[in-house]
């Protein structure tokens, strides 16, 4: 079916809009180190399952491309955040909490790194409906 | 919280995240076919910024450009795919010192991006 094919970018930057805002509602509802941990390793969780289960569905072309673009590049693109964490982890050592600072910054890559193999692993046995290689 | 700030947020969130795509495209492809540097530059950039951003902003212009643009340039669900994508294929020499060079790498720029702009 052919219909009107919206720009990459611009699917990127829609999803980016929205997982952005509930990541700063979120951060607003748990605010520091601890909120961030949790998108991040929430959104790697779900990244993980997500590109996984899409490859397993089929090629990358039409609309799965753009499911991942808009949800995974954009929605969870914008939802977890680098920037935030690694100035939080600086934040930290600056304050002369050099055992929170490297406690915060292994524990989130370490937890993240498991949390993406585990939404890999979970996409590969639960990629839902639609169709299978 | 105002709802008006939200969108603010959210608009140059937008914004930033059709960057990240964007420089991450501009990497070429079999570059990024060996390791995902696109992804590697975009967070070590951001991260930079953001410590500026910090040390020459505060409140609602903060929160606009670090929580928003910055945030939604940089990712940490990619960066974190990628690195178990690595480990899973037993490259794990890309995998865990490409995740170490970035995780220093970002915590030290955006404290050098603090230091030059507070």
């Amino acid at each position: 079916m052919k219909y009107f094919r919206v720009p990459p970018a611009v699917l990127v930057g829609l999803g980016g809009a929205i997982g952005t805002v509930v990541r700063y509602l979120l951060s607003l509802a748990v605010p520091g180190a601890v909120g961030i941990m949790v998108i991040n390793l929430s959104g790697a969780l779900i990244l993980g399952w997500l590109l996984t289960a899409l490859k397993m569905r089929g090629p990358d072309e039409g609309r799965r491309t753009e499911v991942r673009l808009f949800v995974g590049t954009g929605v969870l693109g914008g939802y977890t955040t680098y920037s935030t964490f690694a100035f939080g982890s600086a934040e930290f050592f600056a304050d002369g909490s050099v055992a929170l600072g490297l406690g915060y910054a292994i524990a989130t890559v370490v937890l993240g790194t498991a949390c993406a193999a585990a939404g890999i692993l979970l996409g590969r046995r639960f990629p839902m409906m639609g169709e299978k290689k | 919280m105002s709802v008006l700030l939200a969108f603010a947020v959210g608009a140059a969130g937008g914004v930033g995240a059709a960057l990240r795509y964007l420089v991450d495209n501009a990497v070429p492809a079999k570059v990024r076919a060996r390791y995902p540097w696109g992804i590697a530059l975009v967070n070590l950039t951001g991260s930079f910024v953001l410590g500026a951003i910090a040390g020459a902003l505060t409140g609602t212009w903060l929160t606009i450009i670090g929580t928003g643009l910055l945030g939604g340039y940089t990712t940490f669900s990619t960066a974190a795919v990628d690195a178990a994508r690595l480990l899973l294929k037993r490259r794990i020499t890309a995998g865990v010192g490409g995740t170490i060079a970035t995780l220093v790498g970002c915590v030290a720029l955006a404290a050098v991006g603090y230091a030059l702009f507070a």
